[in-house]
C-alpha cells in the first residue's frame, strides 16, 4: 500500500510534466494539423535555458533560491517562447499550404538542428544541478517503507495545475482563445471575419513553447541532470500522451500526460524499470485499437 | 461603392474568372445569378482576397483592395456570409456572433448583438447552443447575423437559400430586404434561386463560365426570355 502510494505520487509528478509538453503538441495539431516534431527540442532548450538562467541569477543575486527560481522561470518562458516563435516562422510558415508531408519533414529537420546546436554550443556531457528545493513531508511510515512527498513534487504539481487552469481560462474565455478556436475550426472563415491567422498561429507556438519551458525547468530541478538529447524521449512520450488523450483536445492532453506518467511510474515500481517505455507505448497501441480518436478525442463526423 | 474591374482569378492553372466587371452602388441590392460552376463563389472569394486576382482590380469606395490580405479587408467594412455558411460548429451561437465582431469596436458589442437578435429572434433562444447543432435555416441566420456583427457597409451573401425549405428561403429573403432597407447595408447577393433573387434585387448580373453575359434591373432580367428559359423553369411556379 505504501509502495503504491509512493509510485502514485511519483507518477502524478511525472504526468504533470508530460502534460505540459503534450499541450504544445495538441494545440499545434489542432490549429495547423501538423505534428511539431521539434517540440521535444523546445522543451530541451527550456531545460538548458532554465539551468543557465538559474546559475547566473544565483551567482549574481547572492544565492537566494527563491529569487533564482522565479527569475529562471520568467527568463526561461520568455526565451523558450522566442525559440518556439522562431521555429514556426522559419520552418513552418513558408510551408503553409504545401502538402502535409513537407512541414513534417521540416519539423524533423528543425529537431535535428536544435539538438546539434545545443550539443555544439553547450557540450555533449550531462549538465548537473545540485538539488535546489530540498526536503519534504513524510506522509506514511511503516517498518519497511516511508512514503514521502517532496516539496519539489508539491511545487511541480501546484504550478502545473495553476498553469493549466490559467491556460484553460485563456482558451475558453478570452477573445484570444476564441480566435484561436475559430482558427482551429475554419482558418479561412476566421480570416474572412478579420482574424489575423498568422498571428494566431504564432501565438499558439509561443504558448506551447512557454508551457514546455516550464516543463524543462521542472525536469532540471527534479532529475538534476540534463543533456542535449532529453528532448527526444520526452517529446515522444508527450506526443503519446497527446494522442492517448485525443490529439487536438486540450483536456485530453492533460489527461494523457497524467496517464502516461502513472503508467510509467507504476510499471517501473512493480515490474521492470527497463521496460517502462514499452509499457507506456503498449497502452497507447491498445487504446488506439479500440478508440482511434483517443480517450477524449472527438469523432470526425459532424453535422454540417 | 464596390466595383470589380476586369477581374481574372482562378485556382492554380484553372482560370475561373475571365475579366469580370461588376458594380454595386451605395444602398443597392445587386444580385449575381448563374449556374453551378459559373464562378460566382470564386468572384466573392476573390473580392475578399483568396484566391488572389491574377489581373484586374477590386475597388471599395474607390480604394484598391485587390492585394490586401484577407483579414484586413474585413476591417474595411466588407462582410461575407460564405457558401456553405461555415458556422464554427464547436462554438456556441454567442461565440460565433462574437467572432463576427472581431473587427468591430467592442463598445458597440451590446448594441450590435441586440440588433442582430431582434432581427433573428430564433438565435436568441439558442445563444448557448453549439453552432453545429442548429438547423440549416438557423445556421443561415447565424451566418448572416455573424456577418452583420461587424457593422459592415457592404454585405456579401453567397447562396443563402442553399438547402433550405421554400418557406425558410422566403423568410431569409425578407430579412435581407429588411437589412438593406432599415440598416442601409449594401448587399451583393449571389444566388442560384434566380426568381427570388431577381425579385428582391434592384439590379442583377448573369454569369456564365466566368464571364458576365447579361445585366439589367431585376425586373428587366425577370422578363428576359433567355433567363426565363435557363434559370426560371419551375421557379416561376412559386409565388
Amino acid at each position: 500500500m505504501e509502495y503504491f502510494l509512493q509510485q502514485l505520487i511519483n507518477g502524478i509528478t511525472l504526468g504533470a510534466i508530460y502534460g505540459l509538453i503534450a499541450i504544445g503538441y495538441t494545440m499545434v495539431y489542432g490549429i495547423i494539423g501538423m505534428i511539431n516534431f521539434a517540440h521535444g527540442e523546445i522543451y530541451m532548450l527550456g531545460a538548458f535555458i532554465s539551468l543557465i538562467a538559474y546559475l547566473i541569477t544565483t551567482t549574481i543575486g547572492g544565492g537566494s533560491v527563491a529569487i533564482g527560481l522565479l527569475v529562471a522561470l520568467a527568463v526561461t518562458m520568455v526565451f523558450t517562447a522566442l525559440w518556439g516563435w522562431a521555429v514556426e516562422r522559419i520552418a513552418y510558415r513558408p510551408l503553409r499550404g504545401a502538402p502535409k508531408l513537407a512541414p513534417l519533414i521540416s519539423a524533423i529537420g528543425m529537431s535535428i538542428v536544435l539538438q546539434n546546436f545545443t550539443q555544439i554550443s553547450q557540450g555533449a556531457r550531462v549538465k548537473p544541478l545540485p538539488p535546489v528545493i530540498k526536503g519534504g513531508v513524510t506522509l506514511m511510515q511503516s517498518e519497511h517503507f516511508t512514503v514521502s512527498l517532496s516539496y519539489l513534487q508539491i511545487a511541480i504539481v501546484l504550478l502545473t495545475v495553476a498553469l493549466m487552469a490559467a491556460f484553460t481560462w485563456v482558451i475558453t474565455r478570452t477573445p484570444l482563445g476564441r480566435a484561436q478556436r475559430a482558427t482551429e475550426q475554419d482558418m479561412k472563415m476566421a480570416a474572412l471575419l478579420g482574424v489575423n491567422v498568422d498571428r494566431v498561429v504564432s501565438t499558439t507556438f509561443v504558448i506551447g513553447a512557454a508551457l514546455a519551458a516550464v516543463a524543462g525547468l521542472m525536469v532540471t530541478l527534479y532529475y538534476g541532470v540534463i543533456d542535449f538529447y532529453i528532448g527526444f524521449l520526452a517529446g515522444i512520450k508527450a506526443f503519446t500522451a497527446a494522442v492517448l488523450g485525443g490529439i487536438g483536445s486540450l483536456p485530453g492532453a492533460m489527461l494523457g500526460g497524467l496517464l502516461i506518467g502513472l503508467i510509467e511510474a507504476l510499471w517501473s515500481g512493480y515490474f521492470s524499470i527497463e521496460y517502462k517505455d514499452v509499457a507506456a507505448f503498449s497502452i497507447l497501441v491498445l487504446v488506439l485499437l479500440f478508440r482511434p480518436t483517443g480517450l477524449l478525442g472527438r469523432p470526425e463526423v459532424e453535422k454540417i | 461603392m464596390l466595383a470589380v474591374e476586369n477581374l481574372h482569378s482562378g485556382y492554380g492553372r484553372i482560370q475561373a474568372l475571365h475579366g469580370v466587371d461588376v458594380h454595386v452602388g451605395q444602398g443597392e441590392i445587386v444580385t449575381l445569378i448563374g449556374a453551378n460552376g459559373a464562378g460566382k463563389t470564386t468572384l466573392l472569394m476573390t473580392i475578399c482576397g483568396k484566391p488572389r486576382a491574377s489581373a484586374g482590380r477590386v475597388l471599395l469606395d474607390g480604394q484598391d483592395i485587390t492585394q490586401r490580405p484577407m483579414h484586413e479587408i474585413a476591417r474595411l467594412g466588407l462582410a461575407h456570409s460564405p457558401e456553405g455558411r461555415r458556422i464554427f460548429a464547436r462554438m456556441s451561437v454567442l461565440e460565433n456572433l462574437q467572432m463576427g465582431a472581431v473587427v468591430a469596436d467592442p463598445r458597440h458589442f451590446a448594441d450590435d448583438l441586440d440588433r442582430v437578435l431582434t432581427l433573428f429572434p430564433r438565435l436568441k433562444e439558442r445563444l448557448t447552443q453549439r453552432g453545429g447543432t442548429l438547423s440549416g435555416g438557423e445556421q443561415q441566420m447565424l451566418a448572416i447575423g455573424r456577418a452583420l456583427m461587424s457593422r459592415p457597409r457592404v454585405l456579401l451573401l453567397d447562396e443563402p437559400s442553399l438547402g433550405l425549405a421554400p418557406l425558410v428561403v422566403r423568410h431569409i429573403f425578407q430579412l435581407i430586404e429588411q437589412i438593406n432597407r432599415d440598416q442601409g447595408v449594401t448587399v451583393f447577393l449571389v444566388e442560384q434561386n434566380a426568381y427570388h433573387a431577381l425579385k428582391l434585387a434592384h439590379r442583377g448580373y448573369v454569369m456564365v463560365n466566368g464571364r458576365v453575359t447579361l445585366s439589367g434591373s431585376g425586373a428587366e432580367l425577370l422578363e428576359n426570355k433567355e433567363i426565363r428559359a435557363h434559370y426560371l423553369e419551375g421557379g416561376v411556379i412559386e409565388q
